[in-house]
């Protein structure tokens, strides 16, 4: 007679089978996107429009966000630093924390939340409502077609908004912190300019929001493309864009964190 | 493959692992003909439209068209074949996020180099086609079910295909837009001199616009014949479905248990 737990054992064996295989198609369906990238080279203008799409209208909430996290950042480490009396490194630490982790990393939850479901969402409906295979009849092939210009869009843009957020950021600590509390702005600036790193914290930041953008793009369009053909398919697979995202966002930030700081 | 036949299936199967879908089909469609192919929902109209695109392959058999065998042809060969064929799906499919214009002038864009001007010109002529070039500049939204339907023909017949596929294109359309597009599909047939093959179960417009009919039930070619030849058909099945009578061999209930027994009858007699 078998085990009375042999059920669950069998659920959690087809459940990892399952997720390998969906991680199999995943890797095939990026591997598809980067070969087929031919026609978003040879025609920018169909990454330029898809940048208009998920970078310029994700602009906002980046800037809104970065400047609330540059003000409160300004307001913590200016409690915490009078402690010490070294309130003047005030801008090393806003620098220092946007530029390294929380430019790239909250830059990347808010473009997942807003480009990353929008995309699969998207990508979902034109499938449900047969509009890809609209456009494979028309011998048009929708991942080089409507995939890859995505794909590159959501890569260009993630750097460039992380850099806008960290800017903002900057922004808002200095009005806290110099304009309000009445830091020195001499040693806000210059600290701030000798401490901060360009190939340590800079680059190793666009690096990260680089990682970044390559895995929220590909998780949020491999949900749409792979989303059942329904309102409850589409609607998942949003769903899962956000999760998956977030989640991958913090766990790559652990990984590229450890590897590009161990000496420090 | 006969020179006169653009399309020619012969023996094919089909089966979603397991589960046939068709089996041993076989027909012909000469060139410059509107063949309908009916049957009811589920019975494998789809499929076979799929399998003359070369969407799937048959499991068995073979899909000729314009006498290339589509499971020999390697993904060029079946884009290739697409190029020259238009197909018209069930709600349009339009592209969302293009006007009316940019829909129609989508595949010259993909697949020409017409300077802009011209491909201006030839939407123009499509739209007109359709009767509807003041919409040009409207969104799919903002189209009614069959405004929708009609600028989807115009993008099917952009580059003048020389088969046009019609999947179910009566469904949910109001008797004024059903006409208008049944009449469309003949017009266009002839004046463009393709072969068109229209999948439907509307079986009183089709009836009227097709030179002739292929039956499908349950994966099989039950009958065929010209529309006169299906009208007088006395067969059970045909007879059925033609006339729309609900009793017949098609059964009107799902397969389903004893009714007394779901109702729970006997308990309430017991109680």
């Amino acid at each position: 007679m078998p085990h009375r737990s042999l059920p669950s054992v069998r659920g959690m064996g087809a459940a990892t089978i399952d997720a390998v295989l969906r991680l199999g198609y995943a890797a095939r369906f990026i591997g598809l996107t980067i070969a087929h990238s031919g026609t978003s080279l040879a025609r920018p203008r169909l990454v330029v429009r898809e940048l208009y799409f998920t970078g310029v209208l994700s602009l906002i909430i980046i800037l809104v966000s970065g400047l609330f996290v540059g003000m409160v950042l300004g307001l913590q480490g200016y409690q915490t630093l009078t402690t010490y009396g070294s309130e003047s490194a005030l801008g090393v630490l806003v620098a220092l924390s946007l530029v390294r982790e929380l430019g790239p990393v909250v830059s990347a939850l808010l473009f997942a939340s807003r480009a990353g479901s929008a995309m699969t969402a998207e990508i979902g409906l034109m499938k449900a409502t047969e509009q890809l295979s609209a456009m494979e009849m028309m011998a048009v092939d929708p991942v080089a077609r409507v995939v890859a210009p995505r794909f590159w869009a959501g890569v260009i843009s993630m750097p460039l908004l992380a850099a806008m957020f960290s800017a903002m950021g900057i922004f808002g600590g200095y009005i806290v912190g110099v304009v309000l509390i009445g830091v020195d702005e001499g040693s806000f600036w210059s600290q701030m300019q000798s401490a901060v790193d360009v190939r340590e914290d800079v680059l190793n930041g666009v690096i990260k929001s680089f990682v970044f953008g390559v895995a929220v793009t590909w998780i949020a369009l491999f949900e749409g493309y792979d989303a059942p053909p329904t309102a409850e398919g589409v609607s998942g697979a949003t769903t899962r864009t956000v999760v998956t995202s977030s989640l991958a966002i913090l766990a790559l930030d652990f990984i590229l964190t450890s590897f590009m700081f161990r000496g420090v | 493959m006969s020179g006169e036949n653009l399309i020619e299936i012969r023996d094919v199967n089909f089966a979603y692992g397991k589960r046939p879908i068709l089996t041993g089909i076989n027909m012909s469609i000469p060139r410059g003909k509107v063949v309908a192919l009916m049957g009811i929902s589920g019975s494998g109209k789809t499929t076979l439209l799929r399998l003359i695109g070369g969407v799937m392959k048959p499991t068995s058999g073979e899909v000729w068209v314009d006498g290339r065998c589509t499971s020999q042809l390697d993904q060029d060969g079946i884009y290739d074949l697409r190029r020259r064929m238009g197909m018209l799906f069930q709600f349009g499919a339009l592209f969302t996020d293009l006007s009316v214009f940019d829909n129609v002038a989508f595949q010259m864009r993909e697949h020409t180099k017409l300077p802009e001007s011209m491909i201006r010109d030839l939407v123009m002529m499509k739209l007109h086609a359709v009767g509807l070039r003041g919409a040009a500049k409207l969104m799919p939204a903002e189209l009614s079910g069959g405004m929708a339907r009609r600028v989807a023909l115009a993008r099917a017949i952009a580059l003048d295909p020389m088969i046009m596929m019609y999947d179910e294109p009566f469904t949910g359309l109001d008797p004024i837009s059903l006409g208008v597009i049944a009449n469309l599909i003949r017009q266009l047939n002839d004046v463009l001199g393709t072969t068109s093959l229209v999948v439907t179960h509307d079986v009183h417009e089709a009836l009227n616009v097709v030179d002739y009919v292929y039956y499908l039930s349950d994966g099989k070619m039950m009958a065929h014949g010209t529309p006169e030849a299906m009208r007088a058909n006395a067969d059970p099945l045909v007879k059925q479905f033609v006339f729309g009578e609900a009793e017949g061999p098609v059964a009107y209930q799902y397969p389903a248990g004893d009714y007394a027994a779901a109702l729970k009858m006997e308990a309430r007699r017991a109680a």
